[in-house]
């Protein structure tokens, strides 16, 4: 026989195409996307709007509320950040990005017309079908409300099919608030919006103290029957959401009616690096959201 | 499955016909170590004299074919605010492995079932399994192995063909049709009843000489239990957070990415490098909090990844009990003798 043993190439030209969870070239299949527009939100926070540039690629693009992506600028990193903006805008998403290490500073100095990379989506959602025909609450703290904001899209995108929307949002002080140009069209599509800081500067008209404060209000007004209909989405820092979840579940509400999102180091989104572990739970898939009762039941997650 | 047997000699001409057009790798011994013993390692191997079929465990595990400790995921070049993104999978051509252990084959088989699963495989990974002709070679257990415990003694799957010697021939058990062919280059025969008792001799002869035992019953549930327990705390004062034990691990394949600019910044690579549980910032986020930052929560994660982890999702632990990092650690910290602790057994 002839001794010399055949390469074998894994991936055809043909199959470079497909991105399917069990092709073997979407590991590292990235869109290239363009970022469109910079919105200075804070200091720290600066909204990306990101489109994906092919168009075919951009309109088959498509997220659920709660999943992240891996954004890549060549040379300096790539990170996951969760998609901050409606699902029904497909591949033009937007990123809200706080500066914390490498990636995220560079980023705050590039200009409009840069081209990045995009890998995903990634992840769990937050199920908004299942939340059909309820009310929910949709709770953050601090950051938190980057993820939150595609759910808050989502209702805004559907509002005839959800009843009663409340986000009930607490940052540090004034000046770290998000999404601040967006309150009165929340307003304006009827979701009850409470905002409370920490410490308040002198122009602070609203009310101080954690979110909780607010919760316990809500607890003071609304009866029994509300929260045998209720849904939660708690994003914040995690001694936040175990609070606020602890707090809900005295109201009866299922643990597993209760979602939040967990944050772990990620360097693939895609079960491989195992960065993200928690115990032995990959944040990547199994997560980043996930409901309370599996939560609690994570070793190390809280 | 086909088995035959062959006389010792026609091993050299099997590997002549291999290494004539292709590349081969096998254990070799690189030197010695303080007691004289020596030392082995899976290299590149042009003359049949080099193999040592004799070796016991090499240092560190055939890893580097196949997960390299660093390699590029990919290379872009770049213009302006624009570029373009290269992937490579870093591979051009096959490789023979001659004479891997049962338990290096069954890590493979592990890493087989992350990596190349269905929910997102791993091309680079999947690129170099798809090349690996491999031989498998029967083994005598040395103080330090417990792949008998793990169930990893033996290799089922994941080779080309799997040889044994039965004394005065080599019995071989063959699993592909390239091996077959192969085979054809030499001269072999049908086995007969005596070949067949004398291979049984053989196996039970081995299972005879395990000394290490791990008692894995319940172990998942145990873990769970003992999360909290002291003795992951005793063995973390033990632990030198080096991360030895992962790199010489055949199954460990955790890692880490990094990007780089080429000096003329005409360029840039996406480098994926092995990491390890076991160092400090292998949970470190961005702002510099840590998930684990004591090194017996590391140390801790490790095992309960191998142990139970992987036990959840595959029905079986991510260690072949080759002992490499028991046999690697400075500190003296062995798979049996943690598992057995946390077991409450006094170790
Ligand atoms: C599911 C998920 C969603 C996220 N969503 C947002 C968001 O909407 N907005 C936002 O500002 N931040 C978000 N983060 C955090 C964001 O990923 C980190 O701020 C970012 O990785 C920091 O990267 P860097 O290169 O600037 O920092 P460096 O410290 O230089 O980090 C180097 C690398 O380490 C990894 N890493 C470091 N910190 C984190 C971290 N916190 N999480 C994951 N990987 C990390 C990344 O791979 C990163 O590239 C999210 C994290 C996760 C896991
Ligand atoms: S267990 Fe041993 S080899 Fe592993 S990190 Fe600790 S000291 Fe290093
Ligand atoms: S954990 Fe240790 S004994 Fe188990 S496979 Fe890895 S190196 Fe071998
Ligand atoms: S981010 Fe790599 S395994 Fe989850």
């Amino acid at each position: 026989m002839d001794a010399e043993l055949r390469f074998v190439n894994v991936i055809s030209d043909a199959q470079m195409k497909q991105h399917r969870k069990s092709d073997l070239s979407t590991f590292e299949y990235t869109y290239k996307a363009e970022i469109t527009n910079i919105h200075r939100l804070t200091e720290m926070e600066n909204l990306y709007r990101i489109q994906i540039i092919d168009p075919e690629e951009r309109r088959q693009f498509f997220f659920k509320p709660g999943q992240f992506l891996m954004l890549e600028l060549p040379g300096i990193g790539e990170a996951p950040f969760s998609i901050s903006s409606s699902p029904a805008r497909h591949g033009d998403v937007e990123l809200c990005i706080r500066k914390a290490g490498n990636l995220t500073n560079f980023l705050s100095r590039v200009g409009r017309g840069t081209h990045v990379g995009i890998r995903g989506p990634l992840g769990t959602s937050f199920p908004m079908e299942q939340m059909h025909g309820q009310n929910i609450l949709l709770i953050a703290g601090g950051l938190g409300l980057a993820p939150l904001r595609s759910a808050i899209a989502y209702t805004q995108d559907n509002r005839s099919r959800f009843n009663s929307v409340d986000i009930i949002y607490g940052a540090k002080d004034p000046s770290q608030l998000l999404f601040t140009y967006l309150y009165d069209v929340w307003r304006a599509d009827d979701i009850e919006l409470s905002i409370i800081v920490d410490k308040p500067d002198t122009s602070w008209k609203g009310p101080t103290g954690l979110v909780t404060k607010i919760i316990e209000k809500m607890f003071a007004e609304r009866d029994v029957s509300f929260y045998k209909n209720t849904y939660a989405i708690v994003c914040g820092p995690p001694v936040m959401f175990k609070f606020v979840c602890n707090m809900l579940n005295q109201k009866d509400i299922p643990m597993q009616k209760m979602f939040v999102s967990l944050e772990r180091r990620m360097h693939c989104g895609m079960g491989k690096c195992c960065r993200c572990n928690v115990g032995s739970t990959y944040t990547c898939l199994k997560g980043p959201v996930f409901d309370y009762w599996t939560v609690m039941n994570l070793k190390e997650a809280i | 499955m086909i088995f035959r047997v062959f006389d010792k000699d026609e091993l050299k001409k099997l590997f002549n016909v291999m290494v004539s057009a292709n590349k081969v790798i096998g254990p070799v011994e690189i030197g010695r170590d303080r007691d004289n013993k020596p030392i082995y390692a899976f290299n590149e191997v042009k003359s049949f004299d080099s193999v040592r079929l004799d070796y016991t465990t090499t240092k560190l595990p055939a890893k580097r074919y196949f997960l390299p400790f660093k390699e590029n995921l990919a290379t872009f070049s770049l213009d302006a605010d624009d570029w373009q993104k290269k992937v490579d999978y870093n591979i051009d051509r096959p490789f023979i492995f001659f004479g891997l252990h049962a338990c290096d084959i069954n890590a493979l088989n592990k890493l087989d079932k992350v990596l190349l699963g269905s929910i997102y495989p791993m091309p680079y990974y999947a690129a170099k399994r798809e090349n690996m002709f491999i031989i498998g070679l029967d083994c005598t257990p040395q103080p330090y192995c417990f792949c008998r415990s793990m169930g990893a003694d033996t290799a089922l799957h994941g080779f080309d063909m799997f040889i044994t010697d039965v004394g005065d021939l080599y019995f071989v058990e063959i699993l592909s049709d390239t091996a077959f062919n192969f085979l054809k280059n030499i001269k072999t025969a049908e086995p007969v009843e005596d070949d067949h008792i004398q291979y049984m001799k053989v196996v039970s002869e081995k299972n005879k000489k395990f000394t290490t035992h791990v008692d894995t019953t319940d172990l998942t549930k145990i873990l769970d239990m003992e999360f909290q327990s002291d003795v992951w705390k005793q063995w973390g004062e033990q632990c030198l957070a080096c991360g030895t034990c992962s790199k010489v691990c055949p199954t460990c394949y955790c890692y880490g990415v990094e990007e780089t600019i080429d000096i003329n910044l005409h360029g840039a690579k996406k480098t994926k490098f092995l990491y390890s549980c076991n160092l400090i910032d292998f949970a470190e986020v961005a702002g510099g909090h840590n998930f684990r930052p004591e090194r017996h929560s590391r140390l801790k994660y490790r095992y309960y990844h191998k142990h139970r982890g992987f036990v959840e999702a595959y029905e079986e632990s991510l260690c072949v009990g080759c002992g490499r990092c028991g046999e690697a650690c400075l500190a003296g910290i062995t798979v049996p003798e943690v598992i057995a602790s946390v077991r409450g057994e006094a170790g």
